[in-house]
């Protein structure tokens, strides 16, 4: 590890001020930056521990849900109107790495989480876009098993690591951000950047800019909703892929729907395309089918990694066929 | 502000690099908290911060200023062994043991988690009443790998004496 300074944060300003200048980087649980450290993939020369910022989960005006960024994975997870009004978001999160880190990991560090592409992880012996701009790829050609089949670029086919970002992806949950420049809302499905030309750029987040806060909007649907993960073991692993949804059916028309992909992308993957098919139609197997189709015609599968196609559109007809009732 | 380990006040190393792994190994010499991957990905260095449990190697020491620590070696009291180290002895719940202190104090933590209501990602029904079935401590102990494949025991004592005390 490089040596660094440690701050510990009391305040948002006090945050921002000491974000300012070098190559400082925000401290939440550490469970992905401490180990990124240890690797010298990052080399921060200060870190601002924001842990002691607010973590409180509060009910807001509108009827949603306001999550200061240093609450816990867990915190969140268990929290009782995420658990019946939220179904999908706590079943992500519980989805995800293991129940000790979960007690560490803070729902700001878990949006900036960065890829588990091997590749970037090796200082050592390999290339890699996002690590050192410019220097190549080796995942493509190499072992993508896991990596994207949507949205990639010629400079990067990493994914998003995230669980918990797929349910707020498809929750459309809005990111409260400070920097100081001031204060700013973005949409969740604009936090994260596809690669391009610049994988080294996870997010739209601006430097020295803060995540404060994620606030649920108050949707009626999410109480009908989901997640399902399939991986390679039943548990302590990532997504090969993900599927958050959430269904509302009257009289076996689909009123509404939300449907977002993890471990299939650069970032959590919104399904705006599956949606706009189902919305207004029939809540039927072939409509989740043929919905699931037009959403992957666009995939663009690796040397390894065709099976994810078929298995995320197979996982998102069930989901849909469970959150419907009808018969997968 | 020191840190507290198993109710014992410490002084906070001077370099931030240390992780709370390596404080504990290293610094104070109380090697029970065990390294396994050092990468968050098998359990063995879990240790309980304010009674939740953590991985010690993905933290720095400095993070946990102020804090509570309980390591395994602080379970025993006046050199009883905690029911849930005995259990392990009686279950077979290791063979090289070097998993073990991490299972145990991720135990600890996990009984607290059940009591208090949290669900698990095998949880039927996320906010009703936790039914502690076999499938329920697998998945809620899946951050604490074991390679001797000593897990059944481990589930074995683990369902022993935690069923007695979530419901005591």
């Amino acid at each position: 590890m490089t040596p660094f300074q440690y701050h510990r944060a009391a305040t948002v300003a006090q945050a921002l001020q000491l974000g300012i200048g070098g190559a400082p980087a925000f401290l939440g649980g550490g469970t992905n930056l401490v180990d990124l450290m240890r690797e010298t993939v990052e080399r921060p020369d200060r870190l601002v521990d924001v842990t002691g910022l607010s973590r409180a989960i509060e009910v807001t005006s509108e009827g949603g849900l306001m999550i200061g960024a240093a609450a816990t994975n867990a915190a969140l997870a268990e929290h009782p109107m995420v658990k019946t009004a939220y179904p999908m978001l706590s079943r992500a999160i519980l989805a995800g790495a293991s129940a000790q880190i979960r007690n560490m990991a803070t729902i700001g560090g878990n949006l900036l989480q960065r890829t588990r592409c091997a590749y970037f992880y090796d200082t050592e012996g390999s290339r890699c876009n996002k690590r050192a701009p410019g220097s190549g790829c080796d995942a493509i050609g190499g072992f993508n098993r896991n990596h994207a089949i949507l949205g990639a670029s010629p400079a990067c086919v990493a994914t998003h690591p995230s669980d918990m970002c797929v349910a707020l992806a498809a929750l459309n949950a809005n990111i409260h951000l400070e920097g100081v420049g001031g204060m700013r809302v973005l949409p969740f499905i604009d936090f994260h950047r596809l690669p391009g030309d610049r994988p080294e750029a996870d997010t739209m987040l601006e430097r020295g800019e803060l995540i404060t806060a994620i606030e649920l909007p108050s949707l009626t649907l999410a109480s009908q909703s989901t997640y399902r993960k399939v991986r390679d073991r039943s548990s302590y692993a990532f997504a090969l892929v993900s599927v958050a949804a959430a269904l509302e059916i009257d009289d076996g028309r689909i009123v509404d729907v939300r449907i977002a992909f993890g471990g299939v992308a650069h970032k959590p993957w919104r399904a705006l395309v599956a949606e706009t098919y189902l919305r207004d139609g029939p809540a039927s197997l072939e409509a989740f089918q043929k919905a699931a189709d037009a959403e992957l015609a666009a995939a663009e599968p690796l040397s390894e990694n065709g099976f994810k196609v078929d298995l995320v559109v197979r996982t998102l007809v069930a989901v849909l066929a469970d959150l419907a009732g009808v018969q997968a | 502000m020191p840190i507290l380990i198993n109710g014992n006040p410490r002084s906070l190393p001077d370099d931030p690099r240390v992780s709370l792994l390596d404080f504990l190994r290293e610094e104070l010499h109380m090697p029970g908290t065990k390294k396994g991957c050092n990468q968050g990905a098998c359990g063995a260095c879990t240790v309980l911060v304010d009674g939740e449990r953590i991985l010690s190697c993905l933290g720095l020491a400095v993070q946990y200023e102020g804090r509570d620590i309980t390591t395994i070696e602080g379970l025993s009291v006046d050199g009883d062994l905690h029911p849930l180290q005995k259990a392990f002895i009686e279950y077979d719940g290791f063979q090289c043991g070097y998993c073990t202190p991490g299972q145990i104090c991720s135990a600890i933590g996990m009984a607290s988690e059940i009591r208090r209501g949290a669900p698990s990602h095998v949880s039927a029904d996320l906010a009703g009443d936790i039914v502690i079935t076999r499938e329920e401590l697998q998945e809620r102990m899946s951050g604490n790998l074991c390679r001797c494949g000593a897990h059944n025991g481990i589930i074995d004592a683990i369902r022993e004496t935690m069923t007695a005390e979530v419901q005591g």
